[in-house]
Order: structure tokens, then C-alpha cells, then sequence
């Protein structure tokens, strides 16, 4: 596969690792009452779709970012790419 | 001043320096290096000390620029500095004398070892060895890529030299790798 | 009836070669030059531009191999790399290379090839007795035949079956030639140098674009070499050399003849396997064989042509019987014929040019067999309109075909060889790659590409369909066009040069109607019988009557016979073959070398090794080497007259702990952390706190992943505020760097932190034992207080030795002895060991391996990799009380899921053999003195074993459960696997100074 990284433009897909499901960025608060229950949530349960997916990969190979690319399952088409950190920083941004 | 001899990451006492097929491989001990990376908030007084640095504007991604003393973009908002060893064996305190608490700056020397292979057409050899479109690769592209197994830097900095930084204590597989493409004859 | 007539029209004819019979006049050869070579010892020659197959045929030789099963005597059924039968072994010694396609192997001077799957030789095989016996070696024979008794298979059935069954024999030598691997980069890749990769290689090099045309043949132009027909008033194969002339003028276009497209990937990307040696006696020094290359493309336009299919009847598979079209190139483009006399069986036009082509050669044409009763007329040559050809006769090759006639009638006719012309089959296989399904064309009778393509993949030429050399030109053009203008760039409108463009039509014929012993799979031997019997017993899915049969497995993947297998499978099944459905292509197109795919990535290269800044020093020593992932480290440094590692180990941490040893400790990871928050982020990364940590000082830290299982371990060192030193474990260096990486930007972007890895910046030496400072104190520069109140426990700092040099200095402990390590550039690892030996003589300074490092460690109750293994809780560890309630960490809440926290949960302890003398190993389980010894009872498991040279006996950590109450309990371990049994006593796994003293000493 090809990754368009959004700082380098395209590289070949051996120089990332891949991690899982994007919303591993989405840690939640360790003081909330349910706190037990939403870590199992966030450290187990995660879906399993046939079509486009948001996940994580690492450039390893390359500037080290971590990138959140949202590829299809079943045909590998890659529609988007973004740094984490950004989509990071908007989550956390006040809406 | 100390008394300790340093050896090369090939383990010799000399830059070693290999020719076969009218091209050349040559170690270079003779650089010092440090990586410089913004502090949350002080990217543009980052990019301005490191600007200051190499005397020109600070590289943006997959580039290189500087003369004497030259800087390669490493990530965002992240450089590698590059320094005559002679004059900046202390790189880091140096550095950190320009660019004060904007950034952290990391002795990177040792980290790695720089190769630098030189000759008509270099394209044929660097297919070999990594995944890059080495014909588009023009003088000034610095990237990160990797050669059999090992993440190195690939820095163009003329049209008939590359300069290859690997990890210094895999220094002898990389030059085992990067000798056996020279002599591939492709 | 037999036709007597038949010998006297037999045209002799002048053998254009000396020593060549069947040789003829013109051809794409370099007659000035002829290449001696052998085939089975057997002298022959051929000249440049043969293949082996044709410089065979050239010396009259048809038989060529041996089928797989039946041993019957096979020749070339094509001239190309879809070949199934003409297999050989190609050279000799270490180079013998089996399995090599006469077809495609290119001749060179002194050849040597040799025919496989024989007994004693080509010509008499004993195994052909297998033939007689093939009633009961029908498909699926071994899973019917060998069953009883079942202890019979491995040890007689299969290596019989094995030894009369076969291809070619490994050489059971190294490969003495290099291969390589590398990476090309275009726009536009074109795969096919025939009519239509040509213009669209033409057309888009023209326009500038960046373009690579590959093919499999030596030569490039595809079938325009093998045909007479013209292109724009000259012959096709000249337009096809000015054509390449002019690509190879264009900087912008490189050319990769001998070069296949084996697989496209993803995104564009395609294997390719170019030849580069496999034409010469072997490769210049240093030159790879074979490079596979990497390609990554923008456009693809896939013009890998087409497959003529072979008609199926009764002992269809003698050799001298081959494609019709095979005929034609061996006559047009390697001036030879397989025989003096050939016949043509067709079912269409196609099969008529063969005959013209080889008749204008001189080739005597004995009839033109055509099952259509409206057949074209010839004038030349007698065509059989509405006949088939039923059987054929001839031991060794053909000599006699037998024809039904249209009227019923039956002829026997003498010929040498027989073309077959069943149509086109276009090549898809690349189409399929990524799920692509052809499609079927009634109008042609094939399958054509279908569904969804590899993207950015066009099709064009006869792949597509378009069986005409107008329409490859047309669509090669217009496919170019497209392409380029989506790069960016502009064609000029070319005019296409003239070409023939005959309507293609071709009407299905399969196979001869009461067809049995009939040759679909020549290769794996699969007939018509086979594929009924598949249907009879209900393995009657494509895909199943492939496994059943074997039918489309062989080497050559089924490219000659798989259409026909369908179609009869279609026919037995009352189904039509697009409803029956194709199997699926599967990359390599053609078969690759394990060498190739290896490269230069095998024996001491396979991966990169990682050396320590002392080892060239450790080298001079003699030290023996362990490889820990990557790196080469030093296991223990054997002195003269020690002859067993145990000695030198023992000795090694004895003399540490009696006075000081000097380790390499320069593997273990290091993470340079920095930026105001960077205590806050460690407080995140440890369970335990580092927030609090002064500078100047250093902290033992856990890590954990979010699940609470314990990741890693190491120390942080505060060097200012804004500045800490992070070591991991040698082999999780990577990992955890990734880790934090991975908490830096995703999960607290807003934290100013500054990561990077220094690993192999600094050369890291520990210094263990109670010397240790004495020894440091003649290298520390003297400004610099080391004492134990100016650099405490756990004190760590920036210092200067030997007059000045930079170096990092860490008071920690891996030992459990008073212990330093001393970090300097690594540049300068090897200098500092050699002073460190040499300050240290007054001492007996000892350097020691991780042999000694281990012992020392399991002595001192540390963990290490094999307790933090991936199963293993802070609290399985002992060091429960180190999770910060009061901060947030990752692994912080799911550490205290109940399931982490049972009350018999497994905890560290240390044991020892009640028995001094007696071994405990590591992977041993503990159970109750007596009693059962199974899972059910099973309370635990060491992880560490190793000889205490300071405790005399062997001693071990161990996972117990409830182990922190059962101190001096008794217990069985038990290892089945290496039949121990020992009573042991469990202790605190601190086996050495457990208050610590000589830590502060």
C-alpha cells in the first residue's frame, strides 16, 4: 500500500506500523465513577467494520508521526490521512 | 583535554574509504550532529534559531540547506544540525547557546554513522537500497528511508553525492549493503 | 485408411543451419555466430536468438521431458513461459537450476541442460510403466489408494511416491550467484511489449511522461516477432525494432526487457523479476542473476497479450503435437519447424496462418484439419473442412494423426508434427490480483478482464480482447493517451500506423467428442477422464475440481488447459462457463526463485547486526558473542585454561562481587526526554511517580500497558527540570519509544515533551563491585565529587574524565553490588574500556558477559525479561505498591480489575534446591510435594534459573501463587519435558544483601 503521508506525500506502507482502531486516542478520564468500565470499553472493545475504517499507524520508517488514515477494510482504499496530533488537538480544542 | 583516541563505526582509526566501479564510499567521522526540536509554543523561534543556525531559511519537510553547517527537516517542527566535528564536538552546548529555551537539543554524533557515496550516476546503486524515487531526488531532498532493515537518513546534497546516515552501530551492515549495490554493476 | 501417398510429398528441406535438419530460411537469429551446447551429454548448436527450445527442435529433437505422473514423453507444447511440458534442469553443480522452461531459456555459448523425471534416461524411462498402470492413478488416487494401514504413508507411500513423481532435482548445493531487491518508481508502467504495449509505450514516451515498458522476452515487440503481417509498410517485427530504437532515445522511457510483471499490489504497486544473468553461463562478478524489483507506479496499462489455447482429443500430448501458433513463431521468429510435414487442427481462422506462414517457410503442410464445414479454402494446401482429429499414434513423438472426416470417413495421416489452433485465451491473470473477476466474451469465447481492476490499471490489446493488431494498436494508443493526460501531460494526436484489423470471431471448440485419455493439464496430467470422474464424485465447484484434479497446480498454473477443464466441468454440470465460474489468479504470474525473494537478505546478512562500542575490544579478548536481537553482545570472556563457559561465568561474578567488574551495557534503550512538562509526562508513562524526583537523581520506574499488564522497565535519570534520560530493556527499546511517541501525540498533544532516541549515541559501561569507585575515581576528573555522600544511590550527572571528555555518569545497580555506569560519546567506547582495564589492574577489574550480568541480576532478585513477559501485573511482580493511586498512568484503573487482584494471585519468589547439588530450570512448573502433577494442581512456574556461584547451588525466581506468604514452604518443580523432578524451598528471591547495604556502601 501506498500512504500519502500529509508532510511527505505518498510513501510505501512498509516504512509504518500499524496499531488499531483510531479511537485509541480517546483515553478516558481515570475520575470518572465509571471509569473502570470505560477503560474496559477503551482497552477491548473496538468494531470490526467492512469498509472504511479510522486507525492508527506509526511512521517508523520515517518522521516518527503518528498518523490517523481512514482506509477501507475490503478494497484498501485510503480516502484520508492526518497527522494524530492534530486531530488530537481538535478533539481537545473547546468546541 | 583528554587522552582518549576515538575509532570509527567501522572500528578503524582512519575514515575509511572504498572505490569500485568509478564510485566511492567514504566514511565521515569528521561531522557532528544534533537534532533540534521546538518546544509547545516556540516553533517560529525554533525555526528561526535553526534559520540563524545555517545562515538560510530552516528546511521544511524531506529537505535539506545550510553550507558548512547544515540543517535536514526530521519531523514537525524537528531538525537535524549538522557541524564540521573539528569546531562542534560540543554541539550541543553550542547549539543551545542560539537557540536558548525555544528548543531541545539532543547530541546526535555517535547515534549515527554518515556514509557518503559519490559518483556519474548514483541512481542505479540507491534503487538497490531503498524505496525512494531516487531519479526525482534532486539536490536538497533529505528524507528519512530505510536500507535493508535499518532506518537511515538519505541526504542529496549534489547531484553525484548522497549522503547515507545509519544507525553507527549497525555501521558494518549498512556498508556491507551499500558496498554489495555499488558492485551490482547495475 | 492410412494415406500412402503421404512419404512421397514429404519436401525435403535444405537445412539452412549445418548440423540444424530443421532449421529453416530467415528468423530474428545471429546465424554469423553459432552457440555449441548439450542436452542430456548430447552435443548439438543453435545460434543467438534461439531459446533451448527452438535450437532443439532446430536439431530435430521433439522430446524434450517426461510428464509428472504418467511418464509419458513430452516436447514443448509453446514457445513461451506458459510452457507446461518442456521442463529441464538447467546447468550443473551448485547452478542447476530444475524446472527451467526450454521455451524461455535463452541459449547461450556451452549450455548444459538435462532432462528430469527419468529412468535411467529420456528416451527409455522405467517409470513409464506408470502409464500402463494409470487405470488405477486416476485424480485424487493417493487420497483413495494410500489410506490403509495409516502408518504406511509417511514411511513407504509418500517417499515412493515422491521419488516416481516429480519435476527437477535441487542441487542440495548454496547458491553460488547473487540476487538482489530494489525499488523503481514511474508513472506509467506498461506491461507487454507486443502490439499494443509498444504504441502505448510510444505514445506516452512521446509525450514526455515517465515510462516503463517491461516484458518477459529477451527481445522486446512481442508477438509482432512472431508474425509476417506489416505495420505501416514494413513488417511488423521491423516496426517493432524501429519502435524500440526510438523508446530508447527517449530519456524518459526505460525499457526492461527479460523483465516479468509477477503481482500488482496495492496502490499501484507491481513484483517484478528481471533476468539479468539467467542468459549468460553466470553473471559477472558481483551482478545479481535476477533483481526483484519493488515497482510503484501511478498508471498501469496492462498489455500482456494472449494465450492460444490447444484443442483437446485422444493422446493430444505427444511430442511434436503444440499450438499452432507456438508453430508459427518457431517458424517465423526462430526460423525452425518441429518437423518436416505438420498438419494444422483449428477451429478457426488463426489456424489457417499458421499453415500460410509455415508453408511460405517451405514446411510441407500435409492438411489443415478445420471443424468448421465452412472452412476458407486454400490453394497450397489441402483443407479438411468439418474434421477432427481423433487420435494420434507415435512412441517417442508424433508420426501418425488419425482423422475423422466430415462424411464420417477415417484418415490416417503421416506428420511430424501437429499445430493446434483453438483460439485466444487473453492473458488476465494481473486483472485479478486484487479481486478482479474476468468476465466472459461470447463474441471471442474467452474470459476478458472484468470487475474492478487494479487501480490505476487499463487493460488494452488482445488482454482486453482485442485480438486484431489494428485493435492493440488502437486501444495500446488510446490507453496511453488517457494516462497521460490524468499525469498531466498531452499526446499529439499520432496517426496509428496501417495495420491489418481481421474481425476476430472465435467459435468455442473444446474438445473432441469420446475424447478420454485426452490432455488437459500436460503438465500435472490431468485428461478429460479426470475431469469427469471429479464431476462423478461430486467435486464439481471450480475451485474444488482444481484440488481434486490437480487440475491448473503445476508451474505453469493451468495457462494451456484450464479453460478447457472448465469447459468440459460446464458441460457435465449442464452450466454455461461464466456460470461455472474461473478460479482465482494468484501472483506470480510465472514461478520465482526462493533466491530471488531472498536477495542479498540471507546468511550473515539476513539482518543487520549491531555492534557494541567495545566490541572490537571483547574481540581481542576472545570473548565469546550471543546475539540478543540485533546485537552481538559479549556472554563471557573465557580465560586460558577454562573449558567450560560455566567456569568463566563463575569466576566472572565472583570476582565482581569480590572486587569490580566492567559490563557493556550499551544496549539498553535510551530516550532522551525533554521539555517543561516532561515530569508530567513521565508521571503518565510510569506507574510510579516521577514528578517529585530531584535532579541530579535517578529513579527505578515501571511501565505498564493500558490493559495493567506490566510493558517494560528501566530507570529515568533527571539531568535538569526540563531534562530526564530514559532506559528501557535492551530488546523493548523500539517498542516503548513507539509507546511513548504514541502517548506524545495522541493522547496529550498540549504537553510540551520532546522525544528522541540516543541509544547508540553513548558507549555505556557499568562498573560493579565494591572497587567500582576506587576504579571510577582514576578516570572521573577530579573536580568531580564522587564520594558516597557527594554522589549518593540513585545520583546521577554530567562529569568529564580522563581530562576533559563529556560523559554522563549514573549511580545505579543491576548487580546489587555498589555499581556505576559511565556513559561517554560512542566514538570514544572502545578507548574508555581499554583505559577502564587498564586503571582497574590494580583491582583485578573483571570484565564480565551477560552470562555473569544474569547470575548477578537473579542473585539480586531483579526482574528482567523473562519475568516481564507479557502476562506478568506490577502486583505478579511484587512491586504492586509502586502504582500511583494517586495520579493517572496508563495502566493505572485496569490494574485493579478484580481478575488482576485475586486473592492466590502468583507472586515473585526465589527458590532453591534442598538438595545443593541438585538443577532447577526455567519453564519447570511447581506442584505440592506430592500428589498429582497436572495443570489442575499446577501453583506456579520459574522463570530465571541460574548456578549462584555465591550460593553455591543452583538458584531460581518463580511465579508462585500467594508466593509472599510460603516462604520456606517446600515444593515440587517438575519439568516433564526434560524429565526433573526436584524438591525445592522458596525464599526471597533476594538472594544477595537483601537489606541493600552494599548498594550504599
Amino acid at each position: 500500500m501506498i500512504i500519502d503521508h500529509p508532510l511527505f506525500g505518498p510513501r510505501d506502507a512498509s516504512e509504518f506500523v500499524y496499531l488499531g482502531d483510531a479511537s485509541l486516542m480517546d483515553r478516558p478520564d481515570w475520575k470518572s465513577e465509571t471509569a473502570a468500565q470505560d477503560f474496559h470499553a477503551y482497552a477491548y472493545l473496538r468494531d470490526n467494520p467492512a469498509g472504511p475504517h479510522r486507525e492508527l499507524w506509526f511512521h517508523e520508517g520515517g518522521d516518527r508521526s503518528w498518523l490517523v488514515i481512514t482506509r477501507d477494510t475490503v478494497t484498501h482504499e485510503i480516502t484520508r490521512v492526518e497527522l494524530a496530533r492534530d486531530v488530537a488537538r481538535k478533539q481537545r480544542a473547546p468546541q | 583535554m583528554h587522552d582518549l583516541t576515538p575509532i570509527t563505526a567501522l572500528g578503524g582509526s582512519a575514515a575509511r574509504s572504498d572505490t569500485i566501479a568509478g564510485l566511492t564510499l567514504t566514511e565521515r567521522p569528521d561531522v557532528a550532529l544534533a537534532s533540534v526540536a521546538a518546544r509547545l509554543g516556540q516553533e517560529t523561534a525554533t525555526r528561526a534559531a535553526v534559520g540563524t543556525l545555517i545562515g538560510t531559511e530552516a528546511p521544511g519537510p524531506g529537505h535539506l540547506a545550510g553550507g558548512e553547517v547544515r540543517a535536514f527537516w526530521i519531523g514537525p517542527d524537528q531538525w537535524m544540525i549538522e557541524a564540521p566535528f573539528a569546531t562542534h564536538e560540543n554541539i550541543a552546548t553550542i547549539l543551545r547557546a542560539v537557540t536558548g529555551p525555544a528548543a531541545s537539543v539532543t547530541e546526535q554524533t555517535d547515534a549515527w554513522t554518515r556514509f557518503d557515496l559519490s559518483g556519474e550516476d548514483l541512481v542505479p546503486v540507491l534503487e538497490l537500497l531503498s524505496n525512494l524515487d531516487h531519479r526525482r531526488m534532486a539536490s536538497g531532498h533529505a528524507t528519512r528511508t530505510t536500507i535493508h532493515h535499518l532506518g537511515c537518513y538519505l541526504v542529496r546534497s549534489a547531484a553525484n553525492t548522497a549522503s547515507i546516515y545509519g544507525p553507527r552501530a549497525s555501521a558494518g551492515s549498512l556498508h556491507h549493503a551499500i558496498l554489495g549495490a555499488m558492485g551490482a554493476g547495475l | 485408411m492410412k494415406d500412402t501417398s503421404a512419404e512421397g510429398d514429404v519436401r525435403q528441406i535444405e537445412p539452412a543451419s549445418p548440423g540444424q535438419p530443421n532449421r529453416l530460411p530467415g528468423g530474428r537469429l545471429d546465424r554469423a555466430t553459432t552457440l555449441p551446447f548439450t542436452f542430456d551429454g548430447k552435443a548439438y548448436s543453435g545460434h543467438p536468438g534461439d531459446t533451448l527450445a527452438s535450437a532443439l527442435l532446430a536439431n530435430g529433437v521433439r522430446l524434450m521431458g517426461r510428464s509428472f505422473k504418467y511418464h509419458r514423453p513430452r516436447g514443448p507444447l509453446t514457445a513461451g513461459s506458459e510452457e507446461p511440458n518442456a521442463l529441464v534442469e538447467l546447468r550443473s553443480g551448485a547452478r542447476r537450476e530444475p524446472n527451467t522452461r526450454a521455451t524461455t531459456a535463452e541459449l547461450y555459448h556451452g549450455l548444459v541442460a538435462t532432462s528430469q523425471n527419468r529412468w535411467p534416461s529420456l528416451r527409455f524411462d522405467a517409470m513409464a510403466i506408470n502409464d500402463r498402470l494409470s487405470p488405477f492413478l486416476t485424480a485424487g488416487f493417493y487420497y483413495k489408494t494410500f489410506m490403509w494401514p495409516a502408518s504406511f504413508w509417511e514411511k513407504l507411500y509418500e517417499p515412493i511416491i515422491r521419488r516416481a513423481a516429480g519435476l527437477g532435482a535441487l542441487s542440495m548445493k548454496p547458491d553460488p550467484d547473487e540476487y538482489d531487491k530494489g525499488f523503481k518508481h514511474c508513472d506509467l508502467l506498461v506491461i507487454g511489449s507486443g502490439p499494443a504495449g509498444m504504441m502505448a509505450a510510444l505514445t506516452a514516451g512521446r509525450s514526455g511522461a515517465d515510462v516503463i515498458l517491461a516484458d518477459e522476452d529477451f527481445e522486446m515487440g512481442g508477438r509482432l516477432l512472431s508474425e509476417t503481417f506489416s505495420i505501416a509498410d514494413q513488417s511488423g517485427a521491423d516496426w517493432a525494432a524501429q519502435t524500440v530504437a526510438e523508446l530508447s532515445s527517449l530519456p524518459n522511457v526505460r525499457l526492461m526487457p527479460r523483465t516479468t510483471i509477477i503481482g500488482a499490489f496495492d496502490h499501484g504497486i507491481y513484483g517484478a523479476v528481471e533476468r539479468l544473468g539467467d542468459h549468460l553461463a553466470q553473471p559477472a562478478q558481483g551482478t545479481p542473476r535476477q533483481v526483484l524489483w519493488r515497482l510503484t507506479t501511478k498508471r498501469t496499462i496492462l498489455a500482456a497479450g494472449a494465450t492460444e489455447r490447444p484443442i483437446v482429443f485422444n493422446n493430444n500430448d505427444r511430442p511434436g503435437i503444440m499450438g499452432a501458433a507456438a508453430l508459427r513463431t518457431y517458424a517465423n521468429r526462430f526460423a525452425v519447424t518441429a518437423a518436416p510435414r505438420v498438419a494444422i487442427f483449428t477451429c478457426n481462422d488463426d489456424g489457417h496462418r499458421s499453415a500460410a506462414d509455415l508453408h511460405a517457410k517451405g514446411v510441407k503442410i500435409a492438411a489443415v484439419i478445420d471443424t468448421r464445414p465452412d472452412a476458407p479454402r486454400a490453394t497450397d494446401y489441402e483443407v479438411l473442412a468439418g474434421a477432427k482429429v481423433t487420435d494420434t499414434r507415435g512412441r517417442l513423438g508424433l508420426t501418425f494423426a488419425e482423422i475423422a472426416l466430415a462424411d464420417g470417413a477415417a484418415r490416417t495421416i503421416e506428420v511430424g508434427a501437429l499445430g493446434m489452433a483453438g483460439g485466444w485465451n487473453p492473458n488476465v491473470h494481473l486483472t485479478c490480483h486484487q479481486r478482479g473477476r474476468p468476465v466472459w466474451d461470447d463474441a471471442i469465447a474467452a474470459f476478458v478482464p472484468g470487475g474492478t481492476l487494479p487501480p490505476g490499471m487499463v487493460v488494452a490489446g488482445a488482454a482486453a480482447g482485442a485480438l486484431s493488431t489494428h485493435g492493440a494498436l488502437s486501444q495500446g494508443a488510446e490507453a496511453a493517451s488517457a494516462a497521460v493526460s490524468e499525469l498531466g501531460n498531452r499526446t499529439d494526436p499520432d496517426n496509428l500506423p496501417e495495420a491489418e484489423d481481421a474481425p476476430v470471431a472465435q467459435t468455442p471448440f473444446w474438445y473432441v467428442t469420446g475424447a478420454d485419455r485426452a490432455w488437459l493439464d500436460q503438465q500435472n496430467d490431468v485428461t478429460v477422464k479426470d475431469v469427469k470422474l471429479s464431476h462423478r464424485e461430486g467435486f464439481r465447484a471450480v475451485e474444488h475440481l482444481k484440488r481434486y484434479t490437480t487440475l491448473g497446480m503445476a508451474t505453469d498454473q493451468g495457462k494451456t488447459s484450464n479453460m478447457a477443464g472448465l469447459a468440459i466441468m460446464a458441460e457435465l454440470a449442464g452450466k454455461t462457463i461464466p456460470g461455472l465460474g474461473t478460479t482465482m489468479f494468484r501472483p506470480p504470474y510465472t514461478p520465482v526463485p526462493i533466491a530471488t525473494f531472498a536477495g542479498r537478505i540471507k546468511g550473515r546478512a539476513f539482518h543487520p547486526t549491531r555492534l557494541t562500542p567495545s566490541h572490537y575490544w571483547a574481540k581481542e579478548q576472545g570473548a565469546v558473542f550471543v546475539e540478543v536481537g540485533n546485537w552481538l553482545r559479549a556472554q563471557w570472556f573465557p580465560e586460558p585454561g577454562e573449558t567450560h563457559w560455566r567456569q568463566s561465568v563463575d569466576r566472572e561474578v565472583a570476582a565482581t562481587r569480590a572486587s569490580v567488574g566492567i559490563c557493556d551495557c550499551t544496549t539498553l534503550g535510551k530516550i532522551d526526554v525533554q521539555g517543561t512538562d516532561a515530569a508530567v509526562f513521565l508521571n503518565l508513562i510510569y506507574a510510579n511517580g516521577f514528578a517529585k524526583l530531584p535532579v541530579g537523581r535517578v529513579r527505578y520506574g515501571l511501565m505498564l500497558r493500558e490493559d495493567g499488564i506490566a510493558l517494560d522497565d528501566g530507570t529515568a535519570a533527571r539531568l535538569a527540570e526540563d531534562h530526564f534520560i530514559v532506559t528501557t530493556t535492551t530488546a523493548n527499546a523500539g517498542k516503548v519509544y513507539q509507546h511513548m511517541e504514541f502517548v506524545r501525540q495522541c493522547l496529550v498533544p498540549d504537553l510540551d515533551v520532546q522525544l528522541i532516541s540516543t541509544t547508540e549515541a553513548w558507549a555505556q559501561y557499568a562498573v560493579a563491585g565494591p572497587n567500582s569507585r576506587a576504579l571510577l575515581r582514576k578516570v572521573v576528573d577530579p573536580a568531580f565529587d564522587i564520594s558516597n555522600e557527594g554522589f549518593p544511590f540513585m545520583a546521577c550527572g554530567e562529569v568529564t574524565i580522563c581530562g576533559g571528555l563529556r560523559a554522563r555518569l549514573f549511580r545505579i545497580s543491576f548487580s546489587g553490588e555498589l555499581a556505576y555506569e559511565l556513559a561517554v560519546p560512542a566514538r570514544y567506547g572502545d578507548a574508555l574500556m581499554r583505559r577502564l582495564m587498564a586503571a582497574g589492574q590494580d583491582f583485578d577489574v573483571t570484565p564480565y558477559g551477560t552470562e555473569a550480568l544474569g547470575v548477578m541480576r537473579i542473585e539480586k532478585g531483579h526482574v528482567a525479561g523473562n519475568e516481564l513477559n507479557g502476562t506478568t501485573t506490577a502486583a505478579n511482580l511484587g512491586l504492586g505498591r509502586m502504582v500511583s493511586k494517586k495520579k493517572d498512568c496508563i495502566g493505572s484503573i485496569l490494574s485493579e480489575r478484580d481478575g488482576l487482584n485475586a486473592p492466590d494471585d502468583l507472586r515473585l519468589v526465589g527458590l532453591k534446591p534442598v538438595d545443593p547439588s541438585a538443577k532447577i530450570t526455567a519453564g519447570g512448573h511447581l506442584m505440592a510435594t506430592d500428589g498429582p502433577v497436572d495443570a489442575a494442581h499446577d501453583q506456579g512456574y520459574v522463570t530465571s534459573a541460574a548456578f549462584s556461584p555465591t550460593m553455591g547451588s543452583m538458584i531460581g525466581l518463580a511465579f508462585l501463587r500467594r508466593g509472599a506468604d510460603r516462604l520456606g514452604e517446600r515444593l515440587r518443580l517438575v519439568s516433564p519435558l526434560t524429565d526433573l523432578t526436584v524438591e525445592v524451598e522458596i525464599c526471597s528471591a533476594h538472594f544477595v544483601d537483601p537489606e541493600g547495604v552494599r548498594l550504599r556502601a
